[in-house]
């Protein structure tokens, strides 16, 4: 691999890293199911036909429901983990 | 000849006769025999070909010695006070000349006087009193930049190192006798020995090779044997010995030898006649790094590895790490820091002269090591070797190319070493070639990234008003780079301060420069800041200094043409003293000052563009009758300027610009100068805009039959444009009549080679159309009488003629001239020179394109076996007609020809598949799909599998290619069994070149692969788990389009399978081979959709091997990129108590909602 790292694929690797939601060897978990939670926030807002059935089941209006989910896409899992020493 | 009269027998190969071999032979042996191959050696050379002005690099010595930089105060007291001895030493020869005029008296100059233009008999007509220009015959004297101020020649400036040693360097000393080797004094001890049987004692003479002559730069260094250690036989037969009362004292305890230090001399000739080579271990190491004198060819250096050259110099500047002790088991007995740099100079050796792996690897490392090394030992060895007189070009880029990556390492590091590097660096900004100004930009700009502005700042500040000029410029230039690589806005500040400088007008002209410069490079990204910039100039325009004065004009025109078409506003403190100005001034600040306003005024307003446009005409039609060249063009493009903006009317160019215009300019000597040339086509042409087609092309179509070549092509040159923007309508009976006319007369004279002439005939006729009927017979009977003609040359302008010509023929209905021309053209086709050859077919083609095929004389049944042997023709020019043609007739009249000799023509057309163009291949390639088409694929296909087996990979992707067209054309059914059936011979090119056919009809074919993918699952199988890595990238490949081709269609379970077989070389490392992996199921989740990709990525996203994590990771990067939204249900549920527990909750609520 260690060829690799000096061709194309540091490249693609780059470009990788300039999107949100893209990871890496190194992520933790929580940074891992963060991006899953935002993505199922967004793929939520982004479908109204999802946000209106989510919206019924919470008993609110979709913009509230929407406002809601959008603010939830700040901490979606609760606090970060402590650090551990390694 | 009978065969005994034959004195050689006849051979198979010819080559020079063993006479003419011998004697150069022997000329090159001799001394001084001229090289000629020296001259393209030295091109390649950078200093050899730059001129007077880009070499006074040479004379900066201020930054090349090894160390850091001094310090900003040292540095600005020593520039002060070398201004200070410049200022003395001009007072002193102005003191000088002012005394040398008083002491001659006053001796008039009656020689020095031009004759007036009359007597050279130009007939231009005259330009006013002054008349300077020389007559064109004389040879033109260098020309300087004609803003630039005399060089001096600094006799009192110390040369730089490199050119010290270059003197020191120089050939031919004198050998004095008494170090000369003592083998020498044992053969006189014993002379009646001959020197040819005598055995050299092993080390004891000198390996010379023959005697060259080198130039003062060019001297080739060697390790002299002369200074080896003596032995102590040697020293004892020398020097009295015990006998005498001497005795031998004991060596110091102290006293340790440097271990290294070898003496270079420069070869010189042996005087000994012929010398056998000796064994010794320095002349092995020699020999190892090639030879005495370095080398053209690849060498394996011992410790180094394979270098493509090595010249003299490096032999010299390398000394260390080649040859004795140069090696790495020497490095234990190095300090740490000399080890460092032997280190260094090996990678910078590596990379410099070594073969492309070689030098990659050493690339790298010093890239990795770049901190470790440190700045200054890494720049102390780089920087010189920039320096070198003979640096050629690649040897520069890879230099270059090291201080790029190593910059990006050390990062601020490199801050003591900033000026060092920009004195190397800044005069690629003024190279001719652009990828070296492009690559020197690059660098600054990541210095001064690196550094930081204050950095950048102080230290280029006391460049800025340096004596010399090159320096000036140079940093003006680097300044800009460093203004758009941290902002124009950062830089602003300083930059008004230093167009305002008191003290000196050297720093207020390089700050205006630097201006200009940073208008040059940014184009309309000045935008933003265009006032701030403008007012930082414009008082320069009053400036007492007139330099600074023609700067500021040329500077504030930059501006104008980055800001066009906006920024007017910007401009209005200007526009004044402009105005002013060119009242004010003559000659070159004058010039300026025309060239600032004919900027400006395309970003006015029409009505006030009118008015400033009639303000400044009497000026600029004074100025026509300059003579001075630059002038005339600044004059030129000005006027272009003006014609081009709105306010402008077409009476006033017509009545006021143009007569003046007309005399001045369009004369035969402005034809000669490129540059005049086109600055006067392209005024002319935007003249013309305003003015009309029929008055500028009345005008000048007189001049079609002038007797100047240059001049007739100039002016059918502006014809042709002026028709092609404005169309023939204006064109009236009588003016047409003139126009065709001169167009048959110039095409008619014309010698020179350029399709000028071709080009202006072809657009001024289409332009006509229907107007040009009465015409066509003699313009036909015309080429007709040329296509035989004597020349070559004469029938190629001829058919290329016709080939321009069908088109507007045809369309006149005048078929009875077409085939007439055809018929002329077809019997013409026994011509022997190539490039007549090919454009004859090209208009045979071009006729046939036009009638069609049914019509077409000579019939196409005739036409196409004459075609067949040409195609042989190894001609790219033929090739390329021909195949167009052949291409033509097989997809539009293939049922004129037999069978038979379509297949005679895919034997002919295979040969064609390795030609080294590109179109003609393609063409090839097209021509089999058509042909198939024709005749039925089972022959053609049969051709081109069997062209699977050659050797020439090229010929072998071409008939894949063809075997794709063929099956696209055909139907996939037609191909792919056969296509399979050939997969079964056991030869790796030939199911290589299957698997590449499938691959691209896969490509072609696209959802049509849906019937053929159950059929082609065995193949896969059996390439996807080959051992060639080969097969299966290009089995991954298929999987790829197949994918991409049957997504949405049903086809899971197949593509299922497919990727089971994928997946295992997910690891490959082959960089081809792992792209064709990622492709394959990337298209895999297109055809199977992300979720089940997912399921297979989630496997090892969390690896506990790092390597294979990066792999997996990567899958989910692209997964992730092309289908998030997608990819939301298939998220494993990972939410956990413990997790919980600790404050964290992974479980998404929002998918387990029930309504």
């Amino acid at each position: 691999m260690a060829e690799l790292r000096y061709t194309l694929n540091t490249q693609l690797e780059q470009l990788h890293t300039r999107y949100t939601g893209t990871g890496h060897p190194d992520m933790t978990k929580y940074e891992w199911l963060q991006h899953q939670h935002r993505d199922t926030a967004s793929a939520i807002i982004g479908h109204p036909s999802l946000l209106a059935y989510i919206s019924v089941a919470d008993n609110e209006c979709q913009a509230r429901e929407r406002f809601e989910v959008i603010e939830r896409m700040l901490q979606p899992c609760g606090k970060p983990p402590a650090k551990t020493d390694d | 000849m009978s065969e005994e009269e034959q004195p050689y027998r006849t051979l198979q190969t010819y080559s020079a006769p063993q006479e003419l071999l011998d004697e150069h032979a022997e000329m090159a042996d001799e001394e001084n025999a001229p090289d000629v191959f020296e001259q393209t050696a030295k091109s390649k050379q950078v200093a050899a070909r730059q001129s007077d002005y880009h070499l006074r690099r040479f004379n900066r010595t201020d930054g090349v010695g090894e160390g850091e930089d001094e310090s900003y105060e040292d540095r600005m007291r020593r520039i002060n006070l070398e201004r200070e001895e410049e200022r003395v030493r001009r007072y002193k020869e102005q003191k000088e000349k002012e005394d040398a005029e008083k002491g001659q008296g006053s001796k008039t100059l009656e020689g020095d006087k031009t004759p007036p233009r009359g007597l050279i008999g130009d007939e231009t007509p005259p330009r006013g009193a002054k008349e300077e220009t020389p007559p064109m015959d004389e040879a033109p004297k260098k020309k300087r930049r004609w803003d630039v101020e005399e060089p001096q020649v600094k006799q009192e400036e110390k040369p730089g190192e490199w050119s010290e040693q270059a003197l020191e360097a120089a050939p031919k000393k004198r050998r004095s006798r008494w170090d000369q080797t003592p083998a020498e004094a044992t053969t006189e001890a014993a002379p009646k020995k001959s020197r040819w049987d005598q055995t050299p004692s092993s080390d004891a003479v000198a390996v010379t090779g023959k005697t060259q002559e080198f130039t003062s730069t060019g001297v080739m260094m060697v390790e002299d044997k002369r200074y080896r250690r003596m032995t102590d036989e040697e020293l004892d037969s020398l020097l009295p010995g015990k006998a005498d009362g001497y005795e031998v004292v004991p060596v110091p305890d102290d006293y340790k030898p440097l271990p290294m230090v070898r003496k270079m001399v420069p070869v010189q000739a042996s005087e000994q006649g012929f010398m056998m080579q000796d064994d010794a271990d320095a002349a092995k190491a020699r020999a190892a790094v090639g030879g005495i004198q370095g080398s053209d060819e690849q060498t394996e250096i011992e410790g180094i590895g394979t270098l493509q050259f090595l010249k003299p110099e490096d032999t010299q500047y390398f000394a260390k790490v080649l040859g004795e002790g140069g090696g790495e088991e020497e490095d234990v007995h190095y300090s740490l820091e000399e080890l460092k740099e032997r280190k260094i100079m090996r990678l910078l050796l590596k990379i410099k002269n070594g073969t492309p792996p070689v030098r990659k690897t050493a690339l790298r490392q010093i890239t990795d090591k770049a901190r470790d090394f440190g700045a200054g030992p890494l720049f102390d060895k780089i920087l010189p070797l920039l320096m070198e007189r003979t640096l050629e070009d690649q040897e520069r880029h890879l230099l270059v190319k090291v201080i790029d990556r190593v910059l990006y390492k050390l990062d601020d590091l490199v801050r003591p070493y900033v000026h060092k590097i920009l004195v190397v660096i800044e005069p690629l900004l003024i190279d001719e070639d652009y990828y070296a100004r492009v690559e020197g930009r690059e660098i600054i700009s990541n210095l001064a990234k690196a550094a930081g502005l204050a950095h950048m700042i102080s230290t280029m500040r006391p460049d800025i008003d340096h004596v010399d000029e090159y320096v000036r410029n140079t940093t003006a230039r680097a300044f800009s780079v460093v203004a758009s690589a941290l902002g124009i806005p950062s830089l602003l500040p300083f930059l008004k301060a230093v167009c305002r400088s008191k003290k000196s007008w050297q720093a207020r002209h390089t700050g205006i420069r630097i201006i200009q410069q940073i208008a040059v490079m940014m184009g309309c990204a000045v935008l933003p800041h265009l006032r701030n910039l403008v007012d930082a100039i414009a008082d320069g325009l009053q400036d007492e200094q007139q330099k600074v004065r023609t700067m500021t004009a040329l500077a504030l025109a930059a501006l104008a043409e980055a800001a066009a078409p906006y920024g007017i506003e910007s401009f209005d403190n200007v526009l004044k003293p402009l105005w002013l100005g060119i009242r004010q001034h003559r000659g070159k600040t004058l010039a300026a000052f025309i060239k600032a306003i004919g900027y400006i005024i395309p970003l006015m307003d029409p009505e006030y563009a009118g008015y400033y446009v009639r303000e400044c005409m009497p000026i600029l039609i004074r100025e026509f009758q300059t003579s001075d060249e630059e002038m005339r063009r600044i004059v030129l493009q000005v006027i272009k300027q003006c014609a081009g903006t709105e306010g402008v009317s077409p009476t006033y160019i017509r009545d006021e610009v143009l007569p003046d215009f007309f005399r001045s300019f369009w004369v035969r000597r402005m034809a000669l100068d490129k540059r005049n040339y086109r600055q006067l086509v392209e005024t002319t042409t935007e003249l013309a805009n305003k003015a009309g087609v029929s008055t500028i092309v009345g005008k000048i179509c007189n001049d079609l039959k002038d007797e100047s070549e240059p001049f007739r092509k100039m002016v059918m040159d502006t014809i042709t444009k002026v028709v092609a923007n404005q169309g023939a309508a204006d064109i009236d009976e009588r003016l047409e009549v003139l126009l065709i006319d001169g167009i048959i007369f110039a095409f008619q004279e014309q010698t020179m080679e350029d399709n000028v002439m071709l080009e202006g005939f072809g657009t001024v006729v289409n332009a006509l159309g229907g107007r040009v009927k009465p015409y066509l017979p003699q313009i036909v009977s015309m080429i007709l009488w040329r296509l035989t003609n004597k020349s070559a040359k004469v029938r190629m302008l001829a058919a290329d003629l016709t080939t321009k010509l069908a088109p507007i023929i045809k369309s006149n209905g005048e078929d009875q001239l077409l085939s007439k021309l055809g018929v002329v053209i077809f019997e013409q086709l026994g011509e022997e020179y190539p490039d007549t050859l090919g454009s004859l077919i090209a208009a045979e083609g071009a006729i046939a394109n036009v009638v069609g095929m049914t019509q077409m004389n000579p019939p196409v049944k005739d036409l196409l076996p004459r075609m067949t042997p040409i195609l042989r023709n190894r001609h790219e020019k033929v090739q390329e007609a021909t195949i167009n043609l052949i291409g033509r007739i097989a997809d539009r009249g293939a049922e004129f020809v037999p069978a038979k000799e379509w297949m005679r023509i895919c034997f002919e057309l295979l040969d064609l598949l390795k030609a080294h163009k590109k179109a003609i291949r393609r063409a090839a390639v097209n021509s089999f799909g058509y042909i198939a088409k024709a005749i039925g694929p089972q022959d053609v296909l049969s051709v081109l599998l069997t062209n699977l087996k050659v050797q020439e990979r090229q010929s072998r992707v071409c008939s894949t290619v063809a075997i794709a067209i063929v099956a696209e054309t055909c139907g996939p059914f037609t191909c792919i069994p056969a296509i399979l059936n050939e997969y079964r011979t056991p030869e790796l090119n030939v199911r290589n070149g299957c698997l590449k056919a499938l691959a691209w009809v896969f490509e072609y074919v696209g959802e049509m692969s849906k019937d053929y993918i159950h059929s082609v699952i065995g193949l896969l199988e059996d390439a996807l788990t080959d051992r060639d890595h080969v097969h299966r990238q290009t089995a991954c490949a298929i999987v790829k389009h197949l994918a991409l081709g049957v997504a949405g269609l049903g086809y899971e379970e197949a593509l299922t399978h497919l990727l089971n077989l994928v997946w295992p070389n997910i690891f490959e490392t082959s960089p081809h081979v792992i792209g064709g992996v990622m492709d394959a199921i990337e298209a895999m989740r297109v055809g199977l959709g992300p979720g089940v990709l997912l399921s297979y990525v989630l496997q090892g996203l969390h690896h506990p091997a790092r390597r294979v994590r990066e792999v997996y990771w990567r899958m989910f990067n692209t997964l992730i990129l092309g289908s998030a939204d997608a990819m939301v249900p298939f998220y494993p549920d990972l939410g956990s108590k413990s997790d919980l527990a600790a404050g964290q909750d992974y479980t998404r609520h929002h998918l387990g909602y029930w309504v």
